[in-house]
């Protein structure tokens, strides 16, 4: 799993608010560009800084910060160097994998710095809130109650700095929509800023009850929008048991038809644990007969975090005991002709008919495989596991394929 | 203590007491000695057995029974747990009958009564005359083309019909290259189709040729492996089965291989072979079949063919029929039936196929229209072959009508609103009704009768046995519900 965020040693600050910056490697970077923008130098690139280069660098215009980024002797050896600096962020090599493009949030009051854009990752998510109104059973990011408005504020500066051919990003929470206007005004605020990339927002939908809220979602007219919705059953008193708040199920429903309604694509993602096993297949009966007008519907595998960590007991469901019902489930939705997938879930523990929907995906930083899985002849296929799973829980009859898919 | 609630928590119904809760619109019929189907608004079913159904009623059903559960997520019953049913009812409901608000979408042009073939179930009392009075004139077929494009529906679908259509291909050419011109003039040009109905004797690779070029798609007859069909279809030189046989293939090359559709009509020499049918379709690669029985119209009734078979023989064909198909599709051969893909899309979707005989309002008029080849307007297909046996009850008047005095002739908006099933006697009262249709020409035809005497109906009892045995397979057989649920999506 990669690091995304953490505390570092900070010398020197000149600056103590949070700002985003952009990563270069290039020390000549143009003096127009560097007031945003910081130069990593990492691993060998650290040899560079010799006196006259050092001198260079006091002299010349200030970049945002210097990230000097290496193991601990690596990092010992130019601590001095750094004193004679400013705005110098010393990474562990954790941090390793930072390289041009890439964006950072550098907090120097906090001495710390959060990894918010990576060019070469597929996905790019945007935290927005991690206040909530539902306090889901198997939440990966617990709700707070503090005011982190700031993120919002932060992301409408986000979305501006990230390159224009970006193919995708996401917005998630805790509850986006629990902002409002403002919500909106930010994916207003995307669509002008990226209007190439498509844009996946996590929502458990409920703020769009409210029809004229939907109407305005839909009014942006943003091209490639779509949102991720949760329905965790077709019986509205487990939905609202699994996300903890009652009234959820026909408030989600009732959002989901206005979204739709107003031309909006939908998404709904179904995590399949214990609690929502029961009534997996009829829950799938029941998007087929009354929501099918819906764009996707996703059949999520469990990660390990956050509040799953706590209710592991009544979560937890090996993939290889309910292999036969996600067949069912997902039978049911191609059947009806909806577009459907199966996500972080493992090559092995699917059935062959799950594989033309299957999808590799968990994001890139904190995907993993098992040590077994190293002879494993459609690794490259498989989507593999959750760090999360590697590390706390994860099926007992995970068995490497001999064979290519083929034979 | 844990921040989160148990599942008892958001179940509002204490467990001890009874659970409240209001019975939402749902019909019963009973399927044998121990189970009801049970349908909702929607069309939506669920077994039920005596005792819980009778709970359910008395508003007795304990909210913990798993049954209460499923028929809340089915929109049976309501509760305080949630308000979404009516709205989610209604949308279904709308779905359900969308094609309503577009109107006519079939038009059928039958371009001649002349045939060379003489079948003895013939629904259309062909003429054998080569004379022209039987054929459609270009006055005609200009203003009934008029008319057609007239209709709100946004999708035209234009038929040709016979006798046998191709032999007057010049009048078909006429209407298909006018009718492209007219559409393109319109404000809004209209999605056109088009389908020759053909027994493919006669077709010629110029006439081919121009259905290639025009997207007129071909529907031809096949009864079955060469010495049935032949016996059911003659003509001079015995030869039905060959020039059909030749003409499918020639329309799949020059028109493409989904182009060609056939339909097989049984007769009580198909009865004993209803495999040999099946296997034939499969070696004419086509995909399914539509097991369809004949028509009580025409010479069917004149040469007494209609009457030689009853409605349970006819379903006993059908049952084997069908049973084989689920066998064909086990051993992995795809192969569909298509009358229950039209019930099953019913049944298992909130889509009307639109299927004219199953469909309430009834499909006359507002389904599909027949114009005749002499210029008259009849509701349907099966209304002009009533016309053809001295009943022009369904006759809607001449091409000369405007289109507003033809769609709200009075026996037509008087036969769509008594024979509309949800409150037709009997109908009304039965589960299967979301899935079934009105048929007024056909209740009228046998019993002079726009509704019908349901008990007395062969409609009825056809459907109601389909309706059952298609139920019944599915419930037993998880492979069956998986094909019939993909059928009902390819319907």
């Amino acid at each position: 799993m990669l690091k995304l965020r953490g505390r570092v040693d900070v010398v020197n600050a000149t600056r103590c608010n949070p700002s985003l910056a952009n990563i270069t490697r290039n020390p000549k970077l143009p003096t127009p560009l560097r007031r945003k923008t910081a130069l990593l130098l990492k691993g060998a690139d650290l040899a560079w800084l010799t006196p006259e280069f050092v001198g260079q660098l006091r002299m010349g215009a200030p970049f945002a910060a210097l990230l000097f980024c290496g193991g601990e002797t690596e990092l010992a050896a130019v601590e001095g160097i750094a004193r004679e600096l400013h705005d110098v962020y010393l990474l562990p090599d954790d941090y390793a994998y930072l390289d041009e493009g890439d964006i950072l949030r550098l907090n120097p009051a906090g001495e710390s710095i959060s990894s918010v854009f990576r060019k070469a990752a597929p996905n790019n998510t945007i935290l927005l809130t991690e206040r909530c109104n539902h306090l889901c059973l198997m939440c990966s990011q617990p709700p707070k109650s503090a005011d982190d408005s700031w993120l919002l504020d932060e992301a409408f500066e986000l979305v501006r700095m990230i390159p224009l051919d970006t193919e995708n990003i996401g917005f998630s929470g805790g509850e986006p929509t629990l902002y409002g206007e403002r919500f909106i005004e930010l994916v207003e605020a995307t669509k002008l800023a990226l209007p190439h990339t498509s844009l996946d927002i996590l929502s458990n939908g409920r703020s769009f009850k409210n029809e004229a809220f939907a109407a305005k979602l839909g009014r942006v007219k943003h091209p490639a929008l779509q949102l991720g919705i949760p329905v965790y059953s077709d019986d509205p008193v487990r939905h609202d048991y699994v996300v903890q708040a009652q009234g959820a199920f026909d408030e989600t429903i009732q959002g989901i038809l206005n979204l739709k309604r107003y031309g909006v694509r939908v998404e709904i993602r179904v995590v399949v644990h214990q609690q929502t096993l029961p009534r997996l297949v009829q829950t799938c009966e029941f998007i087929t007969r009354n929501l099918l007008f819906v764009d996707h519907v996703a059949l999520m595998g469990l990660e390990i975090t956050g509040f799953t960590r706590a209710n592991l007991e009544i979560l937890w469901a090996d993939p290889q005991s309910y292999r036969d019902t996600l067949s069912e489930a997902i039978g049911v939705l191609r059947a009806n002709g909806m577009n459907c997938s199966v996500y972080n879930h493992q090559l092995c523990l699917v059935n062959k008919d799950i594989e033309p929907v299957y999808r590799k995906s968990i994001s890139d930083w904190k995907n993993e495989y098992l040590p077994q899985c190293d002879g494993c002849t459609r690794k490259s296929d498989c989507g593999g596991f959750f760090s999360t799973q590697v590390m706390f829980k994860h099926s007992e009859h995970v068995r490497p394929f001999q064979t290519p898919a083929s034979a | 203590m844990s921040r989160f609630q148990p599942i008892t928590f958001f179940n509002r119904h204490p467990a001890e007491e009874q659970a409240q809760y209001k019975l939402l619109p749902f019909r019963f019929t009973p399927l044998d000695d121990e189970r009801y189907v049970a349908t909702n608004l929607a069309g939506e079913y669920r077994l039920i057995e005596r005792e819980p159904l009778q709970k359910l009623v008395e508003g007795k059903l304990s909210a913990t029974d798993p049954r209460y559960v499923d028929l809340r997520a089915r929109h049976f019953l309501t509760d305080v747990h949630s308000k979404m049913a009516a709205d989610l009812l209604a949308i279904k409901v709308r779905t359900r009958h969308e094609r309503l608000s577009e109107w006519t979408g079939l038009h059928m042009f039958v371009l001649t009564l002349r045939c060379e073939h003489a079948c003895p179930y013939c629904q259309v009392s062909r003429q054998s005359e080569d004379k022209e009075s039987f054929d459609m004139s270009r006055e005609h077929a200009t203003k009934a083309l008029a008319l057609a494009l007239r209709s709100p529906n946004p999708a035209i679908k234009l038929e040709f019909q016979g006798g046998e259509s191709f032999l007057n291909f010049d009048l078909m050419k006429f209407i298909v290259l006018r009718a492209k011109e007219e559409n393109a003039k319109l404000p809004v040009p209209k999605d056109l189709a088009f389908v020759a109905a053909t027994n493919l004797a006669v077709v010629t690779d110029e006439m081919l040729d121009f259905c290639g070029k025009h997207d007129v798609g071909i529907s031809t007859s096949l009864d079955g492996p060469r010495e049935l069909h032949n016996k059911n279809r003659p003509r001079p030189g015995g030869d039905s089965y060959e020039r059909t046989i030749a003409g499918i293939q020639k329309v799949r090359q020059k028109l493409g291989r989904t182009s060609a559709s056939a339909l097989m009509t049984t007769t009580a020499a198909s009865l004993p072979h209803v495999k040999e049918i099946i296997n034939e379709y499969l070696e004419q690669e086509f995909h399914g079949i539509f097991l369809r029985p004949l028509s009580p119209y025409g010479f069917a009734m004149k040469t007494k063919f209609y009457r030689a078979y009853d409605a349970a023989r006819w379903l006993q064909f059908y049952d084997e029929g069908l049973d084989y198909i689920i066998e064909l599709n086990r051993q992995g051969v795809e192969f569909l039936e298509y009358y229950s893909a039209t019930i099953l899309a019913k049944m298992l979707t909130s889509r009307d196929p639109g299927y004219v005989d199953l469909m309430s309002p009834a499909g006359i008029g507002i389904g599909g229209v027949v114009y005749n080849y002499d210029g008259t307007v009849y509701a349907g297909d099966e209304a002009r072959m009533l016309a053809e046996m001295g009943d022009a009850t369904f006759k809607l008047g001449t091409v000369n009508d405007s289109f507003e005095t033809l769609f709200t002739n009075e026996t037509l908006l008087q036969a769509l609103d008594e024979s509309f099933a949800y409150s037709a006697p009997m109908c009304h009262d039965c589960a299967f009704e979301p899935w079934c249709g009105a048929d007024p020409v056909f209740h009228w035809g046998q019993q002079k009768d726009f509704v019908g005497r349901k008990p007395d109906s062969e409609f009825c009892q056809r459907n109601m046995h389909i309706f059952k045995g298609l139920i019944r397979r599915m419930e037993e057989d998880t492979f069956v519900r998986q094909l019939f649920t993909r059928w009902a999506n390819l319907c």
